[in-house]
């Protein structure tokens, strides 16, 4: 009986589990309802491989999402050559190097800075950043990829070292000892042995931290100067798919071609990040497969 | 020898690498206190802004995020800490597949970027749903957003409890329910309450998806209705920083604004992390 009566609070708490696959589908469907519309009027081939975005030219708007997509690339492939070295250096030095009661300190500091909103560092970046790199590289764009990527690469450290020390703790003691006991140094200990018995997990370390950095708005949209060029020079200024949604879907008519085109690249956008999660979760299964 | 001489010039120069890093971020952070502290003042946080955000406090700002705050908990918390307990606790009854599904999906959203939040924001509660530009369309969305963060650290509270004490109160003849409500819950009451300030300040932050689901520009007077547009600390700073018909005038405003968006951000992940790191040595 008193089973019986429990139902109502299971049922809750099923729907509230099942909440997180609606909104799931909800994001595909409403990405999808939106950017559809989109291929009536361009082509899927257009719309992807197009090499203008120029969406407010009056008698010729132009919707091609290359060189967005290139733009996003460049930003986040420099982020992530700049961040996983010194992450992957910051992670070992906490996890093996430093005095345990330093680790106690510096892994919290992490975390809170993990916490700092994109939008202060989108003014770091835009403000304080932006000068120093021009000055350096004396470069035409006051506002650049560069200076996206390295603002970035900041943003995405606390994820690439809280993730990566994790794996590297979880490394079992005995591999250590057997390597120590071999006449290993400590260091050749950390090269040959810890890092890459660790690897499955500083491998989600730095795929988490790439999905981050693709999904970032604020700061690479502050940081970059937002011009949609398609180059590969890290000083050029560039615009990415973040950038452009948050930037023109202010200024877009409902329902309008634009308004769907900016749809359809946060739909790529959706399945990119889908995508880098998807392997995430197969690393993380793999990894599981191997230790347990 | 050569070995450890090596070793050695390898460990100071990881050591040099991981200070420099935290030197340099913490160096920003002062840097901006530095500016913005000397702006703070009762009247800069009570004043609403003035001359087109040239001039005047931020009182609509605070008072538009920390209502946004207030309703994405309020949304958001019972539907994470249900999800919490089901995955905790629920899922012996249930299809193993069916558990496996919603964890893909919840390790998915946490992977979604704000900005496809935003749109969906945008695409469900603005338009179809007729909420329009709003305080609720916001809170909603980021009461999606939110959700990961609150289930995955509630989920954890709720493990940590230990397994004798839910068996004791099975024993005692209570039933699962009342078992979760009686003596699980009030232990991972502290974690739980982690939970709740992550999510806080996660909504307290962010700022894209507020651009596109109903943030304004310019309102200096805080309506408190949540059916109207709002200013927000996030999009303010923003706002200042890009599209100010004279963005060197607000610069002084911009770093007080940014300084009390990081006193309100970094004070909760400060609570957060040491009620977390309270309750774990404890369980030790």
């Amino acid at each position: 009986m008193k089973r019986g009566s429990e139902r109502p609070i299971e049922g809750a708490l099923f729907f509230s589990a099942i909440v997180s696959i609606i909104i799931l589908g909800l994001i595909f469907i409403f990405l999808l309802r939106e950017a559809i519309p989109t291929f009536f009027e361009i082509s899927i081939i257009d719309f992807l491989f197009g090499r203008e975005w120029f969406p407010a030219s009056f008698k010729n708007p132009r919707f091609g999402a290359l060189p967005l997509m290139m733009g996003s690339f460049l930003v986040v492939f420099f982020a992530v050559l700049i961040a996983v070295p010194l992450g992957l250096i910051c992670a070992v030095y906490i996890a093996e190097i430093a005095d345990p009661r330093l680790s106690e300190i510096m892994k919290p500091v992490i975390e809170i800075l993990a916490g700092i909103p994109s939008v202060v560092y989108g003014f770091i970046a835009l403000v304080l950043l932006s000068g120093a790199i021009q000055n350096a590289f004396n470069t035409t764009y006051r506002l650049n990829a560069f200076n996206g990527a390295l603002i970035l690469s900041i943003m995405i450290l606390p994820t690439i070292i809280s993730i990566s020390e994790d794996a590297i703790v979880a490394v079992p003691r005995d591999y250590k000892e057997a390597s120590l006991a071999l006449g290993a140094t400590r260091w050749e200990t950390i090269r040959r042995v810890t890092l890459p018995s660790s690897k499955s997990g500083i491998a989600v370390a730095i795929m988490l931290g790439l999905g981050r950095a693709v999904g970032e708005t604020m700061a690479v949209l502050m940081a970059t100067g937002n011009s949609p060029l398609i180059t590969l020079n890290p000083l050029s200024s560039v615009q990415t798919m973040t950038a452009v949604i948050a930037i023109e879907m202010g200024e877009v008519v409902f329902g309008s071609l634009h308004y769907h085109a900016l749809f359809a690249i946060g739909l790529l956008l959706f399945i990119i990040t889908f995508a880098i999660n998807f392997v995430v979760d197969r690393l993380i299964h793999r990894g599981m497969g191997v230790r347990g | 020898m050569n070995k450890l001489t090596n070793e050695k010039i390898m460990f100071n120069a990881f050591k040099v690498v991981a200070f420099t890093i935290v030197a340099i971020v913490l160096g920003l952070l002062l840097f901006i206190f530095a500016r913005g502290v000397s702006v703070l003042s009762l009247d800069f946080l009570t004043s609403p802004p003035e001359n087109g955000m040239m001039g005047g406090g931020i009182s609509s700002p605070i008072l538009g995020t920390l209502l946004i705050m207030c309703m994405t908990v309020v949304f958001a918390i019972p539907l994470g800490i249900g999800a919490a307990i089901f995955l905790s606790e629920y899922t012996d009854n249930v299809d193993p597949r069916i558990t496996r599904m919603v964890r893909l999906a919840i390790n998915n959203l946490a992977g979604v970027p704000s900005i496809v939040y935003g749109l969906l924001g945008l695409g469900l509660f603005v338009l179809f749903m007729n909420f329009g530009f709003s305080v609720l369309s916001a809170s909603l969305t980021l009461s999606f957003l939110t959700l990961p963060v609150i289930i995955a650290a509630s989920e954890e509270a709720l493990r940590n409890v230990p397994r004798g004490y839910r068996e004791a109160s099975l024993a005692l003849g209570a039933t699962k329910w009342e078992t979760v409500r009686n003596v699980v819950l009030p232990s991972a009451l502290p974690g739980i309450l982690t939970a709740c300030i992550l999510g806080l300040s996660r909504a307290a932050g962010e700022t894209a998806p507020l651009l596109m689901t109903g943030a304004a520009y310019y309102l200096p007077r805080f309506s408190g209705n949540i059916l109207r547009q709002f200013m927000a600390l996030s999009t303010h700073i923003f706002y200042m920083a890009t599209q100010s018909p004279n963005p060197d005038l607000t610069r002084p405003i911009q770093y007080g604004t940014i300084t009390v968006l990081l006193i309100i951000v970094l004070s909760m992940n400060l609570v957060a992390v040491l009620v977390r790191s309270y309750y774990r040595r404890k369980l030790r």
